[in-house]
């Protein structure tokens, strides 16, 4: 078993690495792999090679996998200057698609089949609670998409105007985070018997594997988009 | 926005270098910087309202150490770390939220002070682990909607009994919203959907 975040692994992270090395690092790496239209069968290539036959900046690609392979990653400054907003950008675009069209979908699905079992009161409140929460995790990615991700593009065309910056940015992740968990706490302890056990598992499953993702979301948007543009507005 | 610490330590190079840690990592900025616990310091200390405190446990002396956490919750309800730099009698380290070495490397800072801010927002123990009536009947009031002050004035408690009622059974079910504790009520059968919708 690998030892995670120390600053000798850390250092492993460079371009010349093997994929295959980088991705056996950490089952969320495939994620991030995914999302930003890489595709398996990469053989014994290097992260340099895979990420340029396929349009992606190496760089960049290195830091969001950083903070996928490292608790409490926090980029430094110069890794910070050599990575690509534009990149940054495409993959929390890429993110959001893939936590709405799939992961939730996916989840929801786990869910349905979880309660089915249950009695009518007991399914209608559990799926409005779910329902609840997929409606907040939208309304904030639109707002990012709307307001926080364009402001960051006009930033980079030097052609932001002044009514909005970075800083006004309020992560207000904390809501949607504690429903997330609290949907954990509710399947996890409170279904009733007559539910099956490994319907309740795979629910889990979908809940854990979410949670974790978004949390490593939250981080690249507060550590890496955040400074960037931050940095950007000041130099402007 | 970042979270503001206030380092109270009598060496000046360690103070000078955990403002350079934070400044250049983000997260957190310094808000203030104490050499020792004087009367002016310690005002200081509470108008800022800091969200963590980092302290040299030498600041104490040595009879008033055991008790360093207890005089600090006096002045501020901020996460306490200690820093170290040698050996230091573990016992009277365990007061603390999180501790900090002199050897520790930027990063390790970060994450420490980060923990010790997520495990300070623990709620005073009430005993057992099961909700005792009293905590089922507060939560009923909150699955149906009700807000504190309502539901102080109709149990005739103070709002601050309602909000220890609170913590604890978010503590003990693990369930933060309102809208989480309305489906616990409601799986735990102590609601019925009639009365919350």
């Amino acid at each position: 078993m690998m030892k995670m975040g120390t600053s000798t692994e850390r250092r492993l992270l460079s371009p010349s690495m093997k994929m295959a090395d980088l991705m056996n690092l950490r089952f969320s790496l495939l994620g991030v792999l995914t999302r930003m239209g890489i595709p398996f069968g990469f053989g014994d290539e290097t992260v340099e090679e895979i990420c340029h036959r396929h349009g992606a900046d190496p760089d960049t690609f290195l830091l969001i996998c950083s903070v996928y392979a490292f608790d409490g990653y926090i980029p430094t400054k110069e890794r910070l200057e050599k990575a690509d907003l534009k990149e940054v950008l495409r993959y929390l675009r890429l993110s959001h698609a893939y936590y709405m069209d799939v992961a939730l979908k996916e989840l929801a699905t786990a869910l349905e089949n979880l309660i089915e079992p249950c009695g009518e009161n007991q399914k209608r409140i559990i799926w409005k609670f779910f329902s609840e929460y997929k409606d907040e995790l939208a309304k904030h990615f639109e707002y990012e998409e709307k307001t926080v991700f364009p402001h960051a593009e006009a930033v980079l065309r030097k052609g932001a105007d002044r009514t909005f910056t970075i800083g006004e940015y309020e992560e207000n992740h904390s809501n949607v985070e504690e429903k997330l968990e609290d949907l954990k706490n509710l399947v996890m302890k409170y279904m009733p018997a007559v539910c099956d056990q490994q319907d309740i598992f795979k629910a889990l499953f979908y809940v854990f594997s979410l949670e974790t993702d978004l949390e490593k979301h939250t981080v690249v948007e507060n550590d890496i988009l955040v400074p960037i543009v931050n940095r950007l507005e000041n130099h402007e | 926005m970042s979270k503001r610490v206030f380092i109270i330590v009598p060496s000046t190079i360690v103070a000078r270098g955990l403002e350079q840690i934070f400044h250049d990592l983000g997260e957190f900025e310094v808000g203030g910087i104490l050499s020792d616990l004087s009367g002016s310091g310690v005002v200081q200390l509470r108008n800022m309202d800091p969200d963590v405190v980092i302290v040299d446990p030498s600041v104490f002396d040595h009879a008033s150490r055991g008790n360093a956490r207890v005089t600090l919750a006096e002045y501020t309800s901020a996460a306490v770390l200690a820093i170290v730099g040698s050996l230091w009698d573990e016992e009277s380290l365990k007061q603390y939220d999180g501790v900090l070495s002199l050897y520790d490397a930027p990063t390790a800072v970060i994450r420490k002070v980060r923990a010790a801010l997520e495990g300070h927002g623990d709620a005073p123990r009430s005993e057992g682990e099961e909700l005792s009536a009293r905590e089922k009947e507060i939560l009923v009031c909150v699955a149906k909607g009700m807000l504190n002050k309502e539901i102080a004035d109709q149990e005739n408690i103070s709002i601050y009994t309602v909000i220890t009622h609170r913590k604890n059974i978010t503590r003990k079910t693990g369930i933060k919203t309102v809208a989480g504790l309305t489906v616990y009520a409601l799986l735990n059968n102590l609601i019925d959907i009639n009365t919350i919708e």
